[in-house]
């Protein structure tokens, strides 16, 4: 029995993806102009949160693994980021970027030939112990982490020359909300790309019939750690792209409770599409900022949408739309 | 030679407690193949209603001049195990039940969710503060160990670790419960076939692991005291337990408890900083070695 069982991925043809695209671009580009900057930056988080949980779903979704340890490669980017400005006095975003990436290939190369040697439950409980251990070592390391109280990062120096020099709410809101979108459609489009390559069929083979897949030549554990890595690596840049947004860094975001986070916004927007897990965070980010502030039970207010969720609507947000379109298409 | 006799006795006392929570989750997914992520809620609440339960009643008497009997407060220790149980029934029907034949992320999503709101259950009975029955701790007072001093109820722990270990291996191998426990666990539809009512049994088995992790937080809650988080910590602990010992085994579960509390006790002596570091990576290491576990049937 394969972790994901039945219904293989719908896959749209390009064009009428693009058709759905398109728009939504538009709606992205122009929102800094017509909401204030409050609700920017909140988008931001969210479009964020949406690169972590598209690299996440490479795993659940499509190669049919469930992490509940991506808190780390998270974490991993951020910290390389605080620490590149603590260490060695760096301020461009690119540089931040790139290290965040180099960073997270090194960890997710090692964490994964341990991990992929498992599947199911066990893959699991190992990926949250491997992010546990760097949860601790961030926690007790104090005079290199900072301990719980973490490491403050500055506003960045966006493509060389646009700083956020004066006015720390406007450049978040305007220049670093559009960095963050650029990002984020590179993201998306590479994703894109991976998940409709041979490689990412491959993956996909892999996830409905492990046999099969081995028959025809395809060398699982390998394929499964180059899958890893990428997923790592997006969630790690989504990490880096967080930090200078939140200004500070601090070891909650390596806790397993954050990778179980990751997961419910996957799963709230669908993992078995490619949307899905965007759709999930931004709406997740949302459903958080809103819960926190209406009341200081937000907690098990989350937890309680997340049962009725699973209960009611497991294939989450874009799964429940895509039937109710069809349904009404049918008709 | 004084030092020694006391990391060992606290080591001791660690893997008393430890085995208890780490006893029921692995009980839990030996019969119904369930990894229960809200598990350490579950002993988090033991720990807080007999805290609760103790406090109030040492306010009433000493309200009435009176001076509280530590025997009397020693028999309202079980409360809280007897509450975790009961959450535990009440749980399995309603909540767990429909995903046995869902896949396994919707098992681990739903008792996420389960977290969540006991966690904010917990904060909403008894507000964001801790609960102490150190009242009971003290009434203990303590004894001489060479030339320091080591309190009586941490005796007591260990006592009523060893003493469930036992029982509950008499409980598994010797009784007819016990026998229909196992051969659940081994093959659920087998048993069904041969008359078993494994609905029964998963609610027995769920409560009896949750038995077991209230009354690791009750019995631990005089020494220590009861606080939001709690819950959380144990679960990570108790599940480096069960991976080390090898989840669904009981005496995997034991070794395991006994192996966290010796290096967690010698890591807070020689090597804080790198004391959970070590333990996810003991841990860590067993999934690689032995994915099963030392304990462990794959």
């Amino acid at each position: 029995m394969s972790v994901v069982t039945a219904a293989p991925m719908e896959h749209r043809s390009p064009l009428r993806s693009l058709g759905w695209a398109i728009p939504a671009l538009v709606i992205l580009v122009i929102l800094p102009w017509v909401t204030d900057q409050y609700q920017t930056i909140l988008l931001a988080y969210g479009l964020v949160m949406g690169i972590a949980a598209l690299g996440f779903n490479l795993l659940l979704g499509y190669t049919g693994l469930l992490s509940f340890g991506h808190s780390a490669y998270f974490g991993v980017g951020a910290y390389t980021v605080a620490l590149m400005v603590k260490y060695l006095g760096v301020t461009s975003m690119e540089l931040f970027l790139a290290g965040a990436i180099v960073a997270c290939v090194l960890v997710t190369a090692v964490f994964g030939v341990a991990c992929v040697r498992y599947t199911r439950i066990f893959f699991g409980i190992l990926t949250m112990a491997l992010s546990q251990v760097l949860w601790s070592l961030a926690f007790k390391f104090f005079w290199v982490t900072g301990g719980t109280d973490g490491l403050r990062v500055p506003t960045p120096t966006l493509l060389g020359f646009v700083t956020g020099k004066g006015d720390k709410i406007a450049f978040l809101a305007t220049a670093y909300y559009y960095y963050v979108l650029g990002v984020f459609i590179l993201a998306v489009a590479v994703m894109w790309v991976i998940v409709n390559s041979p490689f990412g069929r491959a993956l996909q083979a892999i996830r409905d019939n492990e046999v099969r897949a081995e028959f025809v030549g395809i060398q699982i554990r390998r394929y499964r750690w180059v899958a890893f890595m990428v997923s790592g690596v997006f969630t790690g840049l989504a990490g880096a792209l967080w930090v200078p947004l939140n200004g500070l860094t601090t070891p909650d975001i390596m806790h397993w409770t954050f990778s179980g986070e990751i997961v419910f916004m996957t799963v709230l927007g669908g993992f078995r599409s490619f949307t899905g897990p965007i759709i999930g965070a931004i709406v997740f980010n949302y459903l958080k900022t809103y819960a926190v502030g209406y009341t200081v039970y937000w907690q098990g207010l989350l937890g309680l949408i997340l049962v009725v969720l699973v209960l009611s609507l497991p294939t989450g947000i874009v799964g429940t739309a895509d039937r109710l379109w069809a349904r009404w298409r049918a008709k | 030679m004084d030092t020694v006799v006391i990391h060992l006795l606290n080591a001791l006392l660690y893997a008393s407690v430890l085995f208890l929570i780490a006893g029921g989750l692995s009980l839990i997914y030996g019969v119904m193949r369930i990894v229960n992520l809200a598990h350490g809620n579950l002993y988090a609440f033991g720990a807080y209603v007999t805290a609760w339960v103790v406090g109030t009643q040492v306010a009433r008497l000493q309200a009435s001049g009176g001076e509280p009997s530590q025997w009397l407060l020693l028999a309202l220790l079980p409360v809280g195990a007897l509450a975790a149980a009961a959450v535990g029934a009440l749980l399995e029907p309603t909540l767990l039940r429909p995903f046995y034949k869902r896949a396994e992320e919707y098992q681990l999503l739903v008792t996420f969710g389960l977290l969540m709101i006991l966690d904010d259950v917990i904060r909403f009975l008894w507000g964001p503060y801790p609960l102490t029955a150190s009242v009971l701790f003290e009434n203990f007072g303590s004894v001489n160990i060479g030339e320091s001093i080591y309190p009586t109820y941490n005796f007591l722990v260990i006592a009523v670790g060893g003493l469930a270990a036992v029982f509950l291996w008499a409980f598994i191998y010797r009784t007819r419960f016990g026998v229909v426990l196992r051969a659940t666990s081994q093959d659920m539809r087998m048993a069904s076939a041969l008359g078993v009512n494994v609905n029964r049994v998963y609610v027995q088995a769920f409560t009896l692991g949750c038995l077991m992790a209230g009354l690791g937080g009750a019995i631990i809650v005089p020494s220590q005291s009861a606080v939001l988080g709690m819950g959380v910590d144990a679960l990570i602990l108790s599940f480096i337990v069960v991976v080390v010992g090898g989840l669904g085994s009981l005496e995997g579960a034991l070794l395991g408890a006994l192996i966290v509390g010796v290096v967690r006790e010698a890591g807070i002596a020689w090597f804080p900083e790198i004391e959970l570091a070590v333990l996810y990576l003991i841990a860590a290491v067993v999934l690689l070695i032995r994915p099963a576990g030392l304990f462990g049937r794959a």
